[in-house]
């Protein structure tokens, strides 16, 4: 049971923080929200469509493989990104030098800028210039990714497991670095296998960091938009075309700002809805874990 | 004040004005009748005041697209009627 807060001056100090809020996330969205009930040709003239863009966008095709390429993009993300990030935090020292080489070499990735990762992995990948393509193609395989559908795909699911799965290890580490000593010795003395350790001990106190890298592995992932355009731009043909590379090409690139506003719209809800039932289902396992367990 | 880059319309600043009044009635209704502390309901996992109407709002937003795909011919009036019992249950059992 929370105990009742009587002082309420403390609202005040969150003011600022509203106000910029508001004027940065809040008034942008409502203005999304006009213009996907209305249509214009520019010259700041809208007519009122009603739900005409929602129906369309609902019932179309393209918004369904959009989004059906966008969940099993995360999905692979996550699937990838999360056990490998853990397993490298395991195998990461916890004392001498090697720590702050491992912290720093793990950092590196996080640091280069999206764009740039695009244009690193596009001409790594090619196979005229790129030491990858090259490679590949000399080994033998056909490995084309402006070609083939397989191979964009395989170039930016490990690119992005490249530039990311750092950020779930050093997440990871910090969780394994606060756990006491105490514990390890107890297993120890119980004679706990390698598997016990970590089932019992190592994951259920990672599982708050967890929960911090999956939120923002998925939020992420599921809005990933640089490093698939400056590789593939969305092909071959459609299949590298993610939902906010679909949406920046009926916003930007056909002038249709109110399906792409209706298409924010839904896109903000599908995130708002998978954040929040992620957020809950793991706090829920945190409490149940943190109640029941040591 | 010049609001047109915004693009306002009757039904968008209705809808806008109605999310404000449920905010502040929330805020009136917690100063009347503090109980906002979490408890759990029949989804198992603990909500406060604040969460149930997150939880319908969203909710809300879902029934009316789910609506405009499964009965594109149909008024949206039933999804809001639906959308309303929905909160009114997410009120009183989540």
């Amino acid at each position: 049971m929370i105990a009742k807060q009587t002082n309420q001056k403390a609202w005040f100090m969150v003011l600022p923080v509203f106000l910029v809020v508001a004027f940065s996330a809040v008034i942008p969205l409502m203005t999304v929200v006009n213009y996907s009930f209305q249509d214009t040709f520019g010259s700041n003239q809208f007519f009122w469509v009603g739900m005409t863009w929602f129906r369309d966008l609902i019932h179309s095709e393209r918004f369904h493989d959009a989004f059906l390429r966008q969940i099993m993009f995360s999905s692979i993300i996550l699937a990838i990104e999360i056990p490998l990030g853990i397993a490298i935090a395991l195998t990461m020292p916890k004392k001498g030098w090697g720590v702050p080489v491992c912290l720093i070499s793990m950092a590196l990735p996080l640091l280069i800028p999206w764009n740039v990762v695009g244009t690193i992995w596009q001409i790594f990948g090619r196979v005229d210039i790129g030491l990858l393509g090259h490679t590949l193609a000399s080994l033998g395989f056909d490995y084309n990714y402006t070609q083939d559908p397989v191979a964009a795909w395989l170039t930016i699911i490990i690119m992005d497991v490249w530039h990311w799965t750092s950020l779930v290890v050093l997440l990871a580490y910090a969780g394994l670095c606060s756990i006491p000593d105490a514990y390890y010795q107890a297993a120890k003395i119980d004679g706990a296998s390698r598997l016990a350790v970590f089932r019992y001990i190592q994951l259920p106190k990672m599982q708050r960091v967890l929960l911090i890298a999956i939120l923002l592995r998925f939020m992420d992932s599921f809005m990933i938009y640089t490093e698939p355009f400056v590789i593939t731009g969305g092909g071959p043909g459609n299949s590298t075309t993610f939902m906010s590379i679909d949406l920046v090409k009926m916003a930007i690139g056909q002038f249709d700002l109110g399906p792409a506003a209706a298409m924010s719209l839904i896109y903000f809800l599908v995130i708002l809805l998978l954040s929040y039932v992620f957020y809950t289902v793991m706090s829920n396992i945190g409490e149940e874990s943190s109640n029941g367990g040591a | 004040m010049n609001l047109s880059w915004m693009a306002w319309t009757k039904p968008t600043a209705t809808f806008f004005i109605l999310i404000f009044c449920m905010l502040v009635a929330m805020t009136i209704w917690e100063m009347k009748s503090p109980g906002g502390a979490p408890r759990v309901g029949i989804l198992r996992f603990e909500t406060t005041r604040g969460d149930r109407l997150f939880v319908s709002l969203l909710g809300a937003a879902y029934i009316h697209i789910l609506w405009l795909a499964l009965f594109p011919g149909l008024a949206l009036w039933w999804a809001f009627a639906i959308a309303c019992v929905y909160a009114f249950c997410v009120f009183k059992w989540v």
